[in-house]
């Protein structure tokens, strides 16, 4: 964890109403305001409690298997004309960065004696965190999950099962982490008084978007570190894939104070920054893919993890500054983004970051002999059955990832 | 155009004061399809003394499982906020109505333009779930100076401390939430009901009102020995959405109403 504040401006603490810039806040339901305070006092004397923080560092050495390492693509890099490295969040324990902010809010969870832990998940790989830190922990656990996301990511399901959660499947609105979001919170809003609901990113009501980022700080502070030793100082930019933005914001938070150009990328069809409109669901105001009422639109794409209307409050003050670019790419360019990295490095990519590179392929002339860091959020295990179906030509598959 | 005149607030004080227990159901704007603006002025005939109109959003979290399909069915079949306030516009029936969304609709619109255009629909009040205390400014000075009425909610959950400081900040009355959890309706009425309406009654004048899991006319007048009057949603909607008609809605409402003149 850091000790971001004062020193550190941009991508510090938001300010009292839980604001970055005009982003953020809290707007939920009065029945919940009560326990998302509690939560910004807890998560404030964990953070400055040494022995909190060395049990969260000890939980991502010992148990999630950090520092993840750094890997530099000779091949890529020849093929692309300019140096890749990736930040290897696919080879932490179950497969994705998203075990570092389970494991921080599990253990906050439980030291604020809560009993159960719910979530929401996407492509399933923050449920299946979920679940394996609330076995550990010996809590109950449960996540809600589109129906289209069970069908696509039917794997995840299981290991959820496996791992002892209930998961729910949340068959209203877009049946996606969308409608997943507010299954959980209705349940939150119904169970608080012993629930801890288990945000996946940095979106949600202050205090989430600033305490997921800091629980994924480490991503940033270990790859600033590992560039250093590597190619003697920071790379020229930094890029990551955006469904809610907790894997960019961890990534850009260990570089957000240098030269380093930080680019988020979302998919086409998801693209809540390049719209630039800004709105309020999920507990905050960020930017929000929504029609001429105001009504939140569907987000579309290949990637359940990024198949998220909005972005967290912070990318969208990034955007707003300046301080971050973010681009959009295509399923088409994602899936071959995908095989490209399978072919050339022998790493199956998950989807998500599948987008990060896509995004490098297609700005390939702009790169051209700079040192470029990918966060490499997720393994592909999860995704291939899918690609597979795509890549055959499966019409059904096709619609479920389009539907 | 709504006939009523005068505040939410005055008005449902002097209900009061004439010895009424205060009846508030809900009607979902779009719901049924044909012949949801009907409930506006048969809820009034029946014993309505105001009325929550709710305008249907994509992603309502304070809301169960059957305003949730309500919403839904709506907003399939057309339903969005410009025409349900043209619709409510061409109602009247003689007592104040309350808009009920979530808070993207207004901040969507632009605060002003979404208080202003309440009022020209002959709306009185708003209530916006996710729009707590810390959050309401902006909008709630809009509102004011527009007319229109920002009604607080007041949940179980909040510390003693909490609660009167949105009693100050509500306006038209104080929404007590019955119970931990959303819309719907519950077997028997929550202990947390009675309670949240004691805590209010103890320190406000202020009209309190309970809603949410309100299921039934004894529930109601359980509920009314202690608060002022009651908002009662998705029983109401409950019966349409299981093939019930208009009329019959209006029946149930009119049960509610002398379940509470019996109080
Ligand atoms: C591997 C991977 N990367 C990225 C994401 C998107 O989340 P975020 O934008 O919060 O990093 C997900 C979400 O499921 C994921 O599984």
């Amino acid at each position: 964890m850091s000790s971001a504040g004062a020193d550190r401006p941009i991508m510090g603490e938001p300010d009292a109403s839980g604001r970055f810039g005009q982003f953020g806040g809290r707007f939920v339901p009065e029945t919940l305001v009560p326990a998302c305070a509690e939560l910004e006092a807890a998560f404030r004397e964990a953070r400055a409690d040494p022995d909190f923080v060395a049990k969260f560092k000890a939980l991502l050495t010992d148990y999630a298997g950090r520092p993840s390492v750094v890997t530099e693509c000779h091949n890529l890099s020849a093929h692309l004309g300019f140096k890749v490295l990736l930040k290897r969040e696919d080879l932490n324990h179950t497969g994705s960065h998203k075990i570092n902010n389970v494991l921080g809010q599990a253990l906050l969870a439980k030291r604020m004696g809560k009993t159960r832990l719910v979530a929401e998940t996407g492509a399933g790989q923050h449920g299946v965190a979920t679940a394996t830190a609330a076995a550990l922990m010996g809590m109950e656990c449960v996540v809600f999950m589109g129906e289209v996301d069970v069908k696509r990511q039917a794997l995840n399901v299981f290991r959820m099962n496996l791992l002892g959660a209930e998961v729910r499947t949340a068959m209203s609105g877009s049946r996606t982490l969308k409608d997943a979001v507010n299954e959980a919170m209705r349940y939150w809003v119904a169970a608080v008084a012993d629930t801890y609901y288990l945000l996946g990113s940095v979106m949600g009501p202050h205090p989430y978007p600033w305490m997921v980022r800091e629980f994924h700080h480490v991503i940033g502070e270990e790859a600033r570190e590992q560039c250093q030793a590597l190619i003697g100082g920071p790379p020229d930019v930094v890029v990551a894939c955006i469904g809610g933005g907790s894997n960019a914001a961890g990534i850009f938070s260990g570089f957000v104070d240098l030269e380093t150009e930080l680019v988020g990328v979302e998919p086409a069809g998801g693209a809540a920054i390049g719209r630039k409109v800004p709105g309020v669901v999920h507990g905050s105001l960020s930017y929000l893919m929504q029609d001429e009422f105001g009504q939140v639109q569907e987000a579309h794409s290949v990637s359940a993890g990024l198949d998220y209307p909005g972005v967290g409050p912070e990318h969208a003050h990034l955007a707003d500054i300046g301080r971050a670019r973010y681009e959009a790419v295509t399923d088409t360019e994602v899936l071959d983004a995908f095989q490209l990295l399978s072919r050339t490095e022998g790493i199956i990519p998950a989807l998500e970051p599948a987008h990060g590179l896509a995004w490098m392929v297609k700005a390939k002339d702009e790169l051209q002999g700079r040192t470029v860091l990918l966060s490499l959020s997720g393994r592909g295990d999860k995704d291939v059955e899918q690609v597979q179906a795509i890549l055959d030509g499966n019409p059904e598959a096709l619609k479920t990832m389009r539907s | 155009m709504n006939g009523f005149t005068g505040t939410l607030e005055e008005h449902l004080i002097s209900r009061r004061a004439s010895g009424a227990k205060l009846l508030l159901p809900y009607v979902t704007g779009g719901y049924p399809v044909d012949g949801w603006t009907r409930l506006i002025e048969g809820f009034a005939q029946a014993g309505a003394d105001a009325m929550e109109i709710g305008i249907p959003f994509s992603d309502p979290v304070m809301d169960g499982p059957t305003i949730q399909e309500a919403s839904a069915i709506a907003l399939a079949n057309g339903s969005n906020p410009s025409g349900v306030l043209d619709e409510v516009a061409r109602t009247d029936p003689g007592v104040p109505l309350i808009a009920m969304t979530y808070y993207n609709v207004a901040y969507h619109m632009g605060h002003q333009r979404f208080a202003e255009s309440l009022k020209r629909a002959g709306i009185s009040a708003a209530i916006l779930p996710d729009l707590p205390l810390e959050e309401v400014g902006p909008w709630a000075e809009a509102a004011d100076s527009a007319g229109i009425e920002t009604v607080l909610l007041a949940a179980p959950t909040a510390p003693d401390e909490r609660l009167p400081r949105i009693v100050e900040r509500t306006r038209g009355f104080i929404y007590g939430v019955g119970l931990v959890g959303t819309t719907g309706e519950r077997a028997a009425l929550a202990s947390s009901a009675l309670e949240m309406a004691r805590r209010l009654k103890d320190i406000t004048d202020k009209p309190v009102i309970i809603g949410i899991g309100v299921s039934n006319p004894s529930q109601a007048a359980e509920i009314a020995q202690v608060a002022d009057g009651v908002v009662v949603a998705s029983a109401i909607i409950r019966r349409m959405l299981e093939g019930g008609s208009v009329d019959q809605a209006i029946e149930f409402v009119a049960e509610l109403r002398a379940a509470l003149d019996s109080v």
